[in-house]
């Protein structure tokens, strides 16, 4: 088995997961396809006209974006599944479905993971049309910037972004966006599950996806091979406010993780803050080390320390502090823009906020503003198997999901696809409170809200931590505007990993080298730990070396064993080999008896004169042949001829023993049992 | 071993499903119903059964429960069962099915009691707690009950969240249909399951023998039925459980009403049935492909021209159709309507669906009664018209016949049918599927025989050996060493070889042979056939050989 990182991803892996590609058992899997958005920002925004900022030096062109690291991988050797566990990391696969060798790729992704995917990406392309509505299509040529001047700007800005990479970006890396047609043949590829759904690739593998907590529709992936089952997991959140608890129960067991949660390497900790946090863990292991070594009630413990409620009351205090913001904000009179795009932040903060509003008495229009608003808002209203347990009470006591319905219902939430739609206009009062895309702030709603806001001291801006801020906003200085930035939690917290990983009882982990401080290995660690590090390719040692094989009894009876000494035994075996669902199954095979050229296997000498007593035993009439030399050495051959109850010759020599009869296949059988019982063959 | 059946309902009958199962120590209860048609202790099924001779706990005898879907007749026990009997361990159902079961749990009990009178088995406190240990299932997720033992739901149509339920004990595999529906219909999809591989298969049977034509047919008949009445100015009475066929027959008569430009009020009785129709809109992930499609538009289940129903209503004049609860015109509402409506020649009642021998509706149905006794002193005189939709959403004899072949199992158990027509699709199933078919009645248990497979080793040589064979006899086949990209999986064609290896407190292990042959001293012995003939030519060849060369030989020593 080999795993080779393709990316660490971005920001704290919420909108650009890390990406593998696994090879095991002769079969190349790509695990998650992102896309890297973060090229956006060298270009400058839609541009509207005289009132545009300073776009000091970024590009004025139609963007291209940062071609993921497994298009190279899918066009170097070709991909056989790829498995995606979130809806971010789908957004990149439209680029590699219109590759030619993907044709028999097959693609698995949860089925809410899909939906939100497909929207997701047909936001991102008709947001991408303004641009080219703006600088005209051109597609064909290559685009004027890519020579000159503005292309060293490109890159020593995506430099800038990610250090790491340097000398990696050339103009090779930068690819233009899909279109509205990739999206649908890629759509069209995928396979949908749900959670805890098997589903058996290529015979051999089983795949399952258990929820991981992160989103709706985001999912841990258990891939299980015949002879080693891993767990892909992606960032996860224990107790989520909106989406199913992450499912670590059903990934108890699996022999490897490929721990891929870079939320805390990447994440919202600034560095001094993270620095504490890991002392503070590994003191407070060193103690509770032996809470691990004992079973039973102390992994209860760690159940109660790994789900405990901590990170959604975190979470909600959070948001309660944003929602306090934005009614200061109304308060004053100012406007409120949101462009988030976590979905499971937004419909929390629609609930939060429009509480926090009521309480106050104010009564502020809300507005969604986008190509999927509609779309998304339905939906999520009628996924209940895909939410958090509190969530799915409400479906049993007959309440709506979210709290956005009522909203919708008592007029105070309006949706619109596009800021030009009919009727916005009508609707539209400040202050208000928007929510738009895009967060990168260079296309969609949020570009022109931001251009009428920003000279308004009074007005708020809601941004997301973790995103350049400085490099952001560059197009929109000079700002008056508030900004607020917030982070959110994006995946399972440094301390809890260690709980985690002895909860799952694995045999090896997959750790990012990036984050090998954070989570130290241990003396009397029941598992090892094996670093992956961004490019390269790791040998992941074989869990077991045989196979799994079921044996049907229908078979196994007819086996016929021979006792070699007291504790060993081998038969011969001749069966069908089966392989459904990832297991291998020996059926007996229909005729045993058909071959002509077979060979036993023997301790004993072969020995003509045995063979002719064990016959004669057996009430077989026989002789050796009267031409033949009975002193003669025993390497030379004798015949027996067989007169009753069939008639057969048997040649013999101590290598070979060839038969002659006719079809009469009782009479081979019986020399054959004879042969082997002389000789203790099988 | 064996799989052991218990059918303690719906045994030669409909009514009262529940069919314990017990595999390998695990024993599983397949629906937990109530017959409709009894009111004393033959209305729920003999739970004591399942018990070893003198004991009591039922959470130790039985280890899960499995609710197929919300209709009484599969879950109208349950509160009964885990709070009366005390039965504490897991109740798996899905989603829809706990959401709407409670709606079908509490009308059952207020028709019961507040119309009947009849003394509760059960009360609403024991409907929620019951309810409450409920685990929810999605469609065809896997779930582990306990080692060895894993159940998945497949989606069967029927009603909202209606589902057959697998069980897989170690090798063991049983498939428990409930009801289920092989055609889509207007708001579910038809059923669908993956081809397991399976020793039993227990599936309904309601309609054994019929075969049912196209739909659309049944579907133009009913409404103009209803047209014909209402521009009569007649009165129409649908008696329907508030859940399934109502919003079926609903989104029929919506679109019909809204093509054919018609002002007449469809009303819903109670606020249940409305209640109903929003969680229908928020599990809409559960009806038909179409719908879901039509759902970013408009949600179907938002209907234009149902109206908020009183009770006064029921003594207006001018004409109406009306949706009322319960279904089989069992008591409560819609028999108080009946009662009204139904010595009016003018007006209509329809009936769509099974009625459970006992009901007025099953009166209605068998034959043309002009006079039906509530009791002693109660009766209708009925002049109204008799609608009888078979609008059932169980399958027809032909679907029966095709779930059972796609599956292929090694045995098949029919229940929830009657029994002439039972024992005619038995014999069509042994004739023309050749696999044994049993029916038993209630309480009677059927034993099947089942094989265990061995878990033994492989070594990657021997893998290796069997698929190179495959791979140059397909050259089809992508990789090297496992092949068809069917989910399924696939077989070597020929005969796999090699030695199995079994040591002492080991698992045994199969080899190739030329890995072994070291290992254990041990020699290769070739062992060829040939005819007969082959061994006289060879001999003739030999002496004659032989004797040319004795020949020269001489020729040789004359010279």
């Amino acid at each position: 088995m080999k795993l080779t990182c393709l990316d660490t991803g971005g920001d704290d892996g919420y909108y650009t997961p890390a990406s593998h590609l696994l090879e095991m058992e002769g079969l190349r899997i790509l695990l998650d396809c992102p896309v890297d958005l973060s090229a956006l920002t060298a270009f400058s925004p839609v541009p509207l006209g005289a009132s545009a900022g300073d776009a000091g030096d970024l590009i004025h062109a139609v963007p291209y974006y940062r071609s993921p690291t497994a298009v190279a991988a899918a066009k170097a050797g070709g991909l056989d599944a790829v498995l995606v566990s979130s809806a971010t990391g789908l957004l990149g696969l439209p680029l590699l479905t219109r590759l030619p060798g993907f044709v028999n790729t097959k693609v698995y992704v949860t089925e809410v993971a899909a939906r939100i995917g497909r929207l997701m990406m047909t936001e991102l392309v008709e947001m991408h049309c303004e641009f080219v509505r703006c600088y005209g299509p051109g597609r064909d040529q290559a685009p004027v910037w890519m020579e000159g001047e503005k292309l060293k700007k490109l890159l020593s800005a995506l430099q800038k972004i990610m250090p790491e990479d340097e000398g990696n970006t050339n103009l090779a890396s930068l690819m233009p966006l899909y279109s509205l047609e990739n999206i649908e043949e890629c759509t069209q590829k995928v396979q949908h599950v749900k959670y805890g759904e098997e589903v058996c690739f290529n015979g051999i593998l089983m795949l399952k996806a258990s929820s991981s907590g992160l989103e709706l529709g985001n999912c841990v992936w258990t891939i299980k091979g015949p002879r080693a089952s891993m767990t892909y997991l992606p960032s996860s959140i224990f107790v989520s406010a909106h989406a199913l608890d992450f499912d670590y129960s059903s990934l108890k067991g699996n022999d490897i993780i490929l721990f891929s949660d870079f939320s805390s390497l990447n994440g919202m900790y600034d560095n001094c803050k993270m620095g504490e946090h890991v002392v503070d863990e590994i003191d407070g292991f060193l103690a509770c080390d032996s809470v691990f070594r004992d079973d039973g009630i102390d992994e209860d413990e760690n159940i109660k320390y790994l789900c405990s409620n901590d990170d959604i009351t975190e979470e909600i205090e959070r948001i309660s502090f944003i929602s306090s913001c934005i009614t200061d904000a109304i308060n004053s009179g100012g406007s409120v823009l949101i462009p988030i795009g976590r979905l499971g932040v937004v419909l929390l903060l629609l609930e939060h906020m429009s509480e926090t509003l009521h309480s106050s008495n104010m009564k502020v229009p809300i507005f969604m503003i986008s190509e999927t608003a509609e779309e998304i808002i339905a939906f999520t209203n009628a996924l209940p198997e895909w939410l958090c347990k509190s969530r799915q009470e409400k479906l049993f006591s007959g309440e709506a999901l979210f709290g956005h319905v009522k909203l919708l219902k008592e007029g105070k939430l309006s949706l619109f696809p596009h800021l030009y739609s009919k009727g916005l206009l009508a609707a539209w009062k400040e202050p208000c409170i928007v929510f738009c895309p895009h967060w990168i702030l260079r296309h969609g709603p949020a570009v022109h809200l931001l251009h009428r806001w920003r000279a308004d001291k009074r007005c708020l801006l809601v941004l997301e931590q973790g995103v350049d801020a400085e490099l952001t906003l560059k197009p929109f200085m000079p700002l008056a505007i508030q900004v607020l930035g917030c982070s959110f939690l994006s995946g399972i917290k440094v301390e809890k990993i260690n709980p985690l990983l002895g909860l799952l009882k694995p045999k090896l982990v997959l750790f990012p080298e990036g984050q090998k401080s954070l989570c130290p290995a241990r003396e009397k660690q029941p598992w090892s730990f094996l670093y992956y590090s961004k490019g390269k390719t790791v040998e992941v040692p074989n869990m077991r070396e045989e196979f799994d094989v079921c044996l049907t009894t229908e078979a196994a009876f007819g086996l016929q064993p021979m006792q070699l000494d007291k504790t060993t035994a081998v038969a011969r075996l001749k069966a069908k080999l089966l392989l459904s669902n990832g297991q291998y199954v020996l059926a007996a095979a229909k005729n045993q008896l058909d071959q002509s050229e077979r060979h036993l296997l023997h301790r004993g000498t072969v020995d003509a004169s045995h063979l002719l007593s064990a016959l004669q035993e057996k009430g077989i009439v026989c002789s050796f042949s009267a031409d033949a030399d009975n002193s003669a050495p025993t390497d030379r051959e004798r015949v027996i001829s067989i007169t009753s109850p069939g008639e057969a010759v048997v040649k013999m020599t101590s290598e070979r023993t060839t038969i002659y009869c006719d079809d009469d296949a009782k009479i081979a059988e019986h020399i054959c049992d004879a042969l082997r019982s002389i000789c203790n063959g099988i | 071993m064996a799989i052991e059946c218990l059918v303690l309902g719906a045994g030669q009958e409909v009514g009262k499903s529940c069919v314990v199962v017990t595999i390998g120590g695990k024993r599983v209860m397949f629906d937990c119903g109530m017959h409709m048609g009894h009111h004393d202790s033959r209305r729920y099924p003999d739970f004591a059964r399942v018990l070893a001779p003198g004991a009591t706990d039922y959470t130790a005898a039985i280890s899960c429960v499995v609710i197929s879907h919300f209709h009484l007749d599969h879950i109208g026990a349950l509160p009964y069962f885990t709070e009366v009997c005390g039965y504490h361990g897991p109740v798996y159902m899905t989603y829809p099915t706990k959401a709407l079961a409670p709606l079908m749990l509490e009308d059952y009990l207020k028709v019961m009691v507040d119309h009947r009178g009849e003394e509760e088995q059960y009360s609403y406190e024991d409907i929620l707690r019951c309810m409450k240990k409920v685990i929810p299932l999605d469609l065809k997720q896997t779930i582990q009950v306990e080692k060895d033992f894993l159940i998945r739901a497949y989606y069967a149509g029927h009603v909202l969240g209606a589902a057959m339920i697998y069980a897989k004990v170690g090798d063991a595999a049983i498939v428990y249909t409930g009801d289920y529906n092989m055609a889509p219909d207007r708001h579910l999809g038809a059923a669908q399951i993956d081809r397991l591989k399976l020793n039993l298969l227990i599936t309904e049977s309601t309609y054994a023998k019929t075969v049912r034509d196209s739909k659309h047919a049944r579907e133009r008949e009913f409404l103009k039925a209803v047209h014909k009445c209402v521009s009569g100015g007649g009165k129409v009475l649908i008696p329907a459980f508030a859940l399934g066929r109502a919003q079926e027959l609903c989104i029929l008569l919506d679109d019909y009403w809204e093509r054919m430009n018609l002002k007449i009020p469809i009303y819903f009785s109670a606020g249940l049935t409305i209640q109903a129709n929003m969680y229908y809109k928020m599990l809409i992930g559960w009806t038909s492909q179409k719908i879901k499609n039509s759902y970013t538009v408009h949600n179907p289940f938002d209907f234009k021209h149902v109206c908020h129903f009183e009770r006064s209503f029921i003594n207006n004049p001018g004409p109406c159709v009306l949706f009322a609860t319960p279904g089989m015109v069992s008591g409560g509402f819609s028999l108080e309507v009946f009662k009204k409506w139904a010595p009016s020649e003018k007006n209509l009642v329809t009936l769509p669906g099974y009625c459970v021998a006992g009901t007025i509706g099953h009166k209605l149905m068998s034959g043309k009664p002009t006079r039906i006794d509530i009791d002693k002193d109660t009766h209708i005189d009925v002049r109204c018209q008799i609608h009888q939709l078979s609008f059932s959403p169980h399958t027809d004899s032909k679907g029966i016949m095709d779930l059972t072949e796609f599956l292929s199992p090694n045995h098949v158990i029919l229940v929830h049918g009657e029994k002439p027509q039972m024992a005619f699709l038995k014999e069509r199933i042994e004739s023309e599927l050749g696999m044994q078919c049993y029916y038993p009645a209630n309480n009677e248990t059927v034993s099947i025989p089942i094989t265990q497979n061995l878990k033994i080793n492989a070594t990657e040589k021997f893998i290796t050996s069997c698929c190179m064979d495959e791979t140059e006899n397909n050259l089809q086949k992508q990789s090297p060493i496992f092949g068809s990209d069917m989910p399924e999986g696939c077989g070597t064609e020929g005969v796999a070889e090699g030695i199995l290896l079994m040591e002492k407190s080991k698992t045994p292990k199969i080899l190739c042979e030329d890995e072994l042959l070291h290992s254990l001293g041990m020699e290769k012995h070739f062992v060829h056939l040939e005819p007969l003939l082959s061994s006289r030519i060879e001999e003739v060849k030999h002496t004659g050989g032989s004797a040319v060369q004795q020949g020269s030989l001489a020729d040789s020593g004359c010279e």
